[in-house]
């Protein structure tokens, strides 16, 4: 059980990790939330479960924390997007097309 | 969000009561323990946010309680991980090449689902698949930005990324 708590952490922590990365090489606000909310989703949830393995005590309690992550951390993220977007945060120069500013910009008669 | 297609719970009561339930559940779940003081506490404030909130919290009430839509339910919930686990290697894999694969752009895509629960959930759920995230809502229009385009059509943009979602959404809540 702490065999697998442990291995549980360190996958956890990569993704973790890898979100950091993400956060520091992706081009715009947008590709960053992305690899913000993935990775962290998971690794959060890895290590949790880690804890539940070393922990199980606590394993009710970590579920219900993961339950919240699940459901909050992806709502968080759009509208941060949401924001950015409004706020007319630039895009990278990658960017092939961008239906939201295109309908903004002419309205179908229907409030954004 | 918007309110014009709430489906009315089946009476205020019952709404209530369930609403009641959930809290004092969740808060007895989360203190670990049903001393008096405990319960007390957790009875007055779930009492009072179930009367105040009734209204916004229409979680329940508007899943379907078929045994179908409850089988449903558990089958989204693997697809959800499923999708959860392959959206993290995925962008893993984009992070760590040394080029950086991307072709981000916002598509617009439309939703099949009427119920703002179901809508909010498919929201969720696309935020934490595959290189998506959702951006902006209107009505049944959703803006999605996407880490990788591979078209910016409607039609095909809808077939890649609602439709997986949306076939056990539907049956959940319609």
């Amino acid at each position: 059980m702490d065999i697998l708590g442990g291995l549980l952490l360190v996958a956890g922590s990569i993704f973790l990790l890898l979100g950091g990365l993400g956060l520091v090489r992706m081009p715009d606000v947008f590709n960053r939330i992305q690899a913000g909310t993935k990775a962290t989703t998971l690794g959060t949830l890895l290590s949790l479960a880690g804890f539940a393995c070393l922990q199980p005590d606590w394993a009710l309690k970590l579920f219900l924390i993961g339950l919240f992550v699940l459901f909050t951390n992806p709502l968080s993220s759009q509208v941060l997007a949401r924001a950015a977007h409004r706020s007319g945060s630039r895009m990278s120069a990658l960017t092939s097309v961008d239906a939201l500013a295109k309908d903004r910009d002419e309205p179908t008669g229907k409030p954004l | 969000m918007d309110s014009e297609h709430r489906a009315s719970p089946p009476t205020p009561i019952a709404g209530t009561l369930l609403l009641f339930a959930t809290l004092l559940f969740f808060w007895v779940l989360l203190n670990g323990s049903l001393a008096r003081d405990v319960l007390v506490v957790g009875v007055v404030a779930s009492a009072l946010i179930a009367i105040f909130f009734r209204s916004h919290l229409a979680w329940f009430s508007e899943l379907r309680l078929t045994p179908k839509a409850l089988l449903t339910t558990v089958a989204y919930i693997f697809y959800y991980l499923k999708e959860l686990v392959s959206s993290n290697l995925n962008v893993a894999a984009i992070v760590l090449s040394p080029e950086l694969p991307v072709k981000p752009g916002i598509v617009k895509v439309r939703t099949k689902l009427k119920n703002p629960m179901g809508r909010m959930l498919l929201c969720n759920s696309i935020t934490l698949t595959p290189g998506t995230l959702t951006v902006e809502m209107d009505g049944e229009w959703l803006y999605i930005h996407w880490i990788s385009v591979h078209s910016p059509d409607i039609e095909q943009a809808t077939a890649d990324i609602v439709a997986g979602f949306e076939r056990y959404l539907e049956v959940m809540y319609g």
